[in-house]
């Protein structure tokens, strides 16, 4: 989508709203003239935002050049769409650009999940659990620990959580699956993916608590 | 910190958490309040919970503050 392709009608911003985001609600809504300056304005924004966001979290994207150039118009453009179709419920409880920024780095995560998919650095569903005691910083000299921790963890995977619950723990902490990336993969959401994660987590520290690993007294406050 | 204690520290959960999706909703709100004084995880404890163990939303929270200094710079 181009910038002056987006329009809302009828928006009046409420007397509470600052100044400047006053002016960002009623130019969006403005005449036509007014309206398409003000979306250019708003992309120009959405896009510098974005490159400065990619290249932010470039050491773990791996993206560089054209292809993050690419991204980000794309992140800026969405981000665009999202901001014109809810504009109407924006209530001023902040600026409007805050409120504005906030769509494009949503995007750039939502972009950034889907991009990991073009180069995975492991295969999903390796289940190598000799991988776990690495996520958790145990040094390869500590042998006998690392095997202890990596088959009480298993045996509480095994033992407490269900398959989702199971699938999802193995994609994050195992093979390293960022969030976002594995809801694109699962056809999930963020926020359940991390509700799963959320109740796998509790679930797994009271069966390791109660078998001795961890202090129960944090695993009862939790 | 050895090999159980992470492991402890990323099994621990915060019953305050909010989760993802409300977090995102006032993302812009926590922002502006966090980087205008520190009141904001006072006001917000849920969202302040969900944003120390949820990287993700982390990274947003902390992309976004980000983009804010850069507007203002």
């Amino acid at each position: 989508m181009m910038p002056g392709d987006a329009a809302v009608d009828g928006i009046t911003p409420p007397a509470g709203f600052d100044t400047d985001s006053a002016t960002w609600v009623r130019s969006l809504a403005g005449p036509a003239e007014q309206r398409e300056a003000a979306l250019a304005r708003l992309h120009e924004m959405l896009l510098r935002i974005a490159h400065s966001e990619l290249r932010r979290r470039s050491g773990q994207l791996r993206i560089t050049g054209p292809e993050l150039d690419d991204l980000a118009y794309q992140a800026a453009a969405d981000a665009l769409l999202a901001i014109m179709a809810k504009v109407g419920q924006f209530r001023g409880e902040s600026r409007f650009t805050t409120w504005a920024y906030k769509f494009v780095i949503f995007e750039v995560s939502a972009k950034a999940g889907r991009h990991f998919w073009a180069n995975p650095p492991v295969p999903m569903d390796a289940e190598d659990w000799d991988r776990l005691p690495d996520r958790f910083g145990l040094e390869p000299a500590r042998e006998a620990e690392r095997r202890e921790l990596a088959r009480a963890v298993r045996r509480a995977v095994d033992e407490q959580l269900t398959p989702r619950q199971r699938q999802v723990f193995v994609a994050i902490v195992l093979d390293g699956v960022p969030l976002d990336a594995l809801a694109v993969r699962l056809g999930s959401t963020r926020n359940a993916l991390y509700k799963t994660m959320f109740d796998a987590r509790r679930k797994l520290r009271a069966a390791l608590a109660a078998n001795g690993y961890l202090d129960d007294q944090i695993s009862r406050r939790s | 910190m050895n090999g159980w204690s992470a492991l402890d520290r990323f099994l621990q959960t915060d019953p305050r958490d909010v989760g993802c999706a409300e977090a995102m909703e006032l993302l812009h709100v926590y922002a502006e309040l966090a980087a205008a004084d520190a009141s904001a995880a006072e006001r917000y404890p849920g969202i302040a919970a969900h944003l120390q163990a949820c990287g993700p939303c982390g990274q947003d929270f902390d992309g976004l503050l980000a983009a804010m200094r850069g507007a203002a710079d």
